[in-house]
């Protein structure tokens, strides 16, 4: 029998606000980096702070990337947050360079601005999110509403329809939340973002992983 | 677009939330735990606790009340007061909290800024600075000095270039308060704040001085601040978080107001 809810650890952090979240979502979370472990979770939540280099070194030292990919394979509800979104993307261009796991094709960009144009990197505070409102991972969630941000490079994903959600930082819109088959990622903080970024992780808690 | 931030700093003193009067000594106003879940269930949008004595009594701050707040406060906090080394710093983000605060010790130990932001990345590094009015010179071009023990002691260092050297450091935010301001309630010193907003490209947070909604307003305009810390105006009930936010969004300053 699978058990209940993973928080993928890769020496990468600020694991525990993730779990106080789902903790107070009435769900009991394991935090754990024991790719076998990944393997047999009812669903994956893979945070994370830091950089794509590293993280990348880290997950696929531990075997966890290979385990995070397996999960997702296996059809089993994934969420992606922060560094745990981009990495799902094909390549970043952070640390000259970092191949990632591919889920969805694409890259990850640095924030560059038109000239004239002067914007603090990173993208640090509140935003807004403009949600398409289909998908079950992103749903219940007052338009106008604002999540947490913390980051200095971009998902930019090759195919728009995987898009669930966009920001807008220096006059980039980028894409904040995307989804594909089972697995759904947002940029943001969503477990810092308050009811809406609660909303998100309860909704996700409890979907069963078909998409749109 | 980005929305300018509305911070409440807890000062905590024996896991009360606590509040110095000048020269009157400090007086317990409450729970901070408590206290800062009304400011978050308020739409507070960051929320700052101080540890005041752990410094002067040489102890770690409080981690149970981190983790208490981690526990129940879905916003980024920040905390200080009481961090020595490293160490201190990793068991506070362990325990939950968001950003850590380094002050004094950044000061002693710059380097300690740059171990910090290697270990667990710029956006954990809060650089905490007091800075006092002082007549432009050539060692203090800016007119502004760093001071350290809550003002007491001087040290020579211009206020704009510790800000310059701390971003290059590695320091991902710089809380910058005026020794002049704090505790008078007539505005920030927006000239401080303008000054290292313009000098730097990391988020400035400016402290010291709010005492209504207008004080706000200049700040984070004027005086170019990403963010503005308040206490006392809120702690005391004399305004509320929507009260401030919502005059702020009606002076075309982009604010989050919570939906649900």
């Amino acid at each position: 029998m699978p058990s209940p809810i993973a928080i993928l650890d890769y020496g990468a952090g600020n694991l525990t606000s993730v779990a106080c979240a789902v903790r107070h979502l009435g769900r009991e979370p394991f935090i754990t980096r024991d790719p076998d472990q990944i393997r047999k979770a009812e669903r994956v939540i893979f945070p994370g702070v830091g950089a794509a280099g590293a993280s990348m070194e880290h997950l696929n030292r531990l075997g966890l990337a290979e385990a995070f990919v397996d999960v997702y394979r296996a059809g089993r509800p994934v969420l992606g947050i922060c560094i745990g979104c981009q990495i799902t993307l094909a390549f970043s261009e952070e640390d000259g360079g970092t191949r990632c796991l591919g889920l969805f094709p694409g890259s990850v960009r640095r924030f560059q601005f038109p000239p004239g144009v002067r914007r603090k990197v990173p993208h640090m505070g509140w935003n807004e999110v403009l949600f398409q409102g289909r998908h079950p991972v992103f749903r219940g969630l007052p338009r106008g509403s604002q999540f947490y941000f913390v980051h200095s490079y971009y998902p930019s994903p090759d195919d728009p329809s995987v898009v669930e959600g966009t920001a807008s930082y220096g006059g980039i819109r980028f894409a904040a939340a995307l989804a594909r088959e089972n697995l759904a990622a947002v940029q943001f903080h969503t477990e810092k973002s308050g009811p809406p970024g609660l909303k998100i992780l309860e909704n996700f808690l409890s979907w069963n992983g078909n998409g749109v | 677009m980005l929305s300018k931030r509305v911070i409440v700093c807890l000062d905590v003193r024996n896991r009360k939330t606590t509040k110095g009067i000048k020269f009157q000594g400090n007086v317990d106003i409450g729970d901070p735990v408590e206290m800062g879940k009304q400011y978050y269930r308020e739409g507070v949008d960051e929320l700052v606790f101080y540890d005041i004595t752990a410094s002067a009594e040489n102890r770690p701050m409080d981690i149970e009340m981190v983790r208490e707040v981690a526990q129940r406060i879905f916003i980024p906090f920040s905390v200080g007061g009481g961090i020595r080394s490293l160490d201190d710093m990793r068991a506070v983000l362990l325990a939950g909290a968001e950003k850590v605060s380094v002050n004094s010790l950044a000061v002693k130990n710059p380097a300690i800024i740059a171990e910090g932001a290697k270990a667990f990345g710029s956006q954990c590094i809060v650089l905490g600075m007091d800075a006092l009015r002082v007549d432009p010179g050539v060692k203090i071009p800016s007119g502004y000095e760093v001071v350290v023990k809550g003002g007491r002691e001087r040290t020579g260092i211009d206020a704009i270039r510790w800000a310059k050297e701390a971003e290059k450091l590695g320091a991902g935010e710089i809380c910058v308060n005026s020794i002049d301001a704090d505790g008078t309630k007539a505005g920030y010193e927006l000239n401080l704040t303008s000054q290292i907003a313009e000098a730097v490209g990391i988020p400035v947070i400016a402290s010291g001085g709010a005492g209504k909604p207008e004080h706000l307003l200049e700040v984070l305009t004027k005086g170019q601040a990403d963010a503005a810390l308040i206490a006392s105006m809120v702690h005391y009930g004399e305004y509320t978080i929507p009260q401030i936010k919502d005059y702020l969004a009606s002076r075309g300053v982009r604010v989050r107001i919570p939906l649900i």
